[in-house]
């Protein structure tokens, strides 16, 4: 009798306990679903309107007819000069804190900021980039002062990213190298980081994303409503994929004539940022499973 | 004995390294230098007490962040209490339940949507839940706190899904084998020992979460509707902090008043975050202790 009802007890805890494991599964379902109908509704909603023309010509008759060359063209200037800053500095930052500094309270502050950096609002990046780079540096409103506000931005991208692939690199390759004689910065220019450029890149395209993806902080450094023409230096203001699609949504004189435009645009700047991310978490899997193989 | 190239090399990592550390006090220090100015001329009580941001009022212009601190905590209330149950949920199944293909197929799916630009989350709140909210509770529109409250509270689930599933990861394996050999089944396992053991990661993907949350501006500015008087159910319109200096930035006149007040704004939201980081980051260096 009693064993029986130990045994009844046992196999209704399993019912429960499969209830549970169905709850748990249909939370990440429902988010997976929540963020699949996003992309999906972008893609079903946006796909007609690209074509040859929307990619390739300005907007025209008040931004009501045309495509979005411009802001394809400014998102690319801006995240390439984003990039061309915050991952020379991100590397060189993180070889110090992985091969040249003393592991201590100075490299935990200079982490700390890290993290603290990576947590600070987009919106605060752009209100310091107005007030250093378009005003205390001059450039005015300007590719340059929107590069290096999201090269701010981004750099704790960078660094981790940079970092993670450092530490794959196995230390007996150093203490070799160090030991027939080589100088610090022989071994890490000629052992650590040739094999650590997988995971530079990585964070390369993400810091490409995330910076393509941003609007708050270029808002005030240097995006236009409307230029008629592309940008032809550093100094020019520029139009961008992001800033394009919040005017197109929220500040276009006729926001329901747009709303195919505006739909076209997301579909062009989430397909850009996700396979970018798509792109550098497949490289990271590829590399981390090598290191793992001890290759 | 060492060249001159290697001892070049060295300080330009060096100064690399300070560099991380000065651009975070650079920030600090322009947000505080640039709001001086109209702390003196506004007077810091004045900035917190109840009443409206009105920097274009004809003879009395007003400052006060009031309302939109309430704003950006109800936002982020309002974000955090679906997004936390339903992303720890999530991360327990990931870590615990979900067999190896699964967690290879979702992972990386959560980490691609992380990226989702916020702009775009903001534009979906206009065209596609506005509506919805609009017909379920019979409003004339359906751009308010809620809408911002739920996009933002998607904006922060991947960021909740990947800490904690790391934080529960990480707890030992030796852990949940002593409970399954206690005679303990796999969920009273989960709850009631691998869960809680990381508690204090889990905590921190929450808190980095919030952060997150507090600072998030283009979502919120698209669909929260933006106005300055002070909201009193998740039905109203409200503006946060964030969306406040988003809106002004761009026609502000330089070196007003108005200007410096903007930076205060940003002080402000610079220390929350500020604050809220850390804390995260003192519960994620404990973490080690709890695995030993």
């Amino acid at each position: 009798m009693k064993k029986d009802k130990a045994k009844k007890n046992g196999s209704e805890f399993i019912g429960f306990e499969k209830l549970g494991y169905w709850i748990l599964r249909f939370a990440l379902l429902l988010v997976l679903f929540v963020l699949g109908f996003i992309i999906y509704d972008i893609f079903t909603k946006g796909i007609g309107v690209i074509n040859w023309e929307f990619l390739t010509a300005a907007p025209r008759v008040g931004m009501t007819e045309g495509g979005i060359f411009p802001a394809l063209v400014g998102t690319l200037y801006v995240t390439l000069i984003t990039v061309a800053f915050a991952v020379p500095l991100g590397v060189a930052a993180a070889i110090y804190l992985n091969e040249y500094a003393i592991q201590g309270r100075f490299t935990r502050l200079v982490r700390l900021s890290l993290r603290n950096l990576a947590g600070v609002p987009s919106i605060v990046f752009g209100l310091f980039g107005m007030a250093v780079f378009v005003k205390l540096f001059g450039f005015g409103p300007s590719l340059i002062a929107a590069g290096l506000t999201l090269g701010l931005l981004t750099l704790p991208v960078t660094v981790t990213a940079a970092e993670e692939a450092l530490i794959t690199v196995p230390r007996s390759f150093r203490a070799g190298s160090f030991a027939l004689g080589a100088t610090r910065w022989q071994v890490v220019r000629t052992v650590v980081l040739p094999r650590a450029i997988p995971g530079i890149l990585t964070g390369t395209i993400l810091g490409l994303a995330r910076a393509a993806g941003e609007t708050a902080p270029i808002l005030a450094t240097g995006a236009a409503f409307f230029l008629p023409a592309l940008p032809d230096s550093i100094k020019s203001q520029f139009m961008a994929l992001p800033y394009h699609l919040f005017i197109m949504s929220t500040q276009h004189h006729a926001l329901a004539v747009v709303r195919p435009i505006a739909y076209g645009t997301a579909l062009v700047l989430v397909s850009l940022v996700c396979l970018l991310n798509l792109a550098a978490v497949l490289l990271r899997r590829r590399y981390r499973n090598k290191v793992a193989k001890g290759l | 004995m060492r060249s001159r190239t290697e001892i070049m090399m060295q300080i330009i990592f060096w100064a690399s390294g300070i560099a991380i550390i000065l651009f975070l006090v650079g920030i600090l220090f322009t947000l505080l230098s640039n709001s001086l100015p109209a702390l003196s001329e506004v007077g810091l009580l004045n900035f917190f007490r109840p009443g409206l941001w009105r920097p274009g009022a004809f003879g009395e212009p007003t400052y006060s962040i009031n309302n939109f601190i309430i704003g950006t905590f109800m936002v982020t209330v309002g974000a955090l209490a679906f997004a936390v149950p339903l992303g720890v949920a999530a991360a327990a199944y990931l870590s615990e339940i979900a067999s190896p293909w699964e967690r290879e197929l979702f992972k990386p799916i959560v980490e691609v949507l992380a990226g989702i630009p916020s702009v775009v989350l903001g534009f979906i709140g206009l065209v596609i839940l506005a509506p919805i909210l609009a017909n379920l509770f019979n409003i004339p529109s359906g751009i308010n706190a809620l809408n911002g409250a739920i996009l933002v509270g998607i904006m922060a689930l991947p960021t909740i899904i990947t800490l904690a599933e790391d934080a529960i990861t990480a707890v030992p394996k030796e852990y949940r084998h002593a409970s399954l050999a206690l005679g303990g089944t796999r969920w009273q396992t989960i709850w009631k020992v691998t869960v809680p053991a990381a508690f204090s990661g889990i905590t921190a993907a929450a808190m980095l979460g919030m952060g997150r949350a507090i600072g998030e501006t283009m979502t919120v500015l698209m669909v929260t509707g933006n106005m300055i008087a002070r909201p009193s159910s998740f039905l109203d319109s409200t503006r946060t902090l964030s969306a406040n200096i988003a809106i002004d930035i761009g026609d502000v006149v330089s070196n007003s008043v108005h200007f410096h007040a903007l930076f205060f704004v940003g002080l402000v939201l610079f220390v929350i975050t500020f604050i809220v980081n850390l804390l995260a980051d003192i519960l994620i260096q404990r973490k080690p202790e709890v695995n030993k």
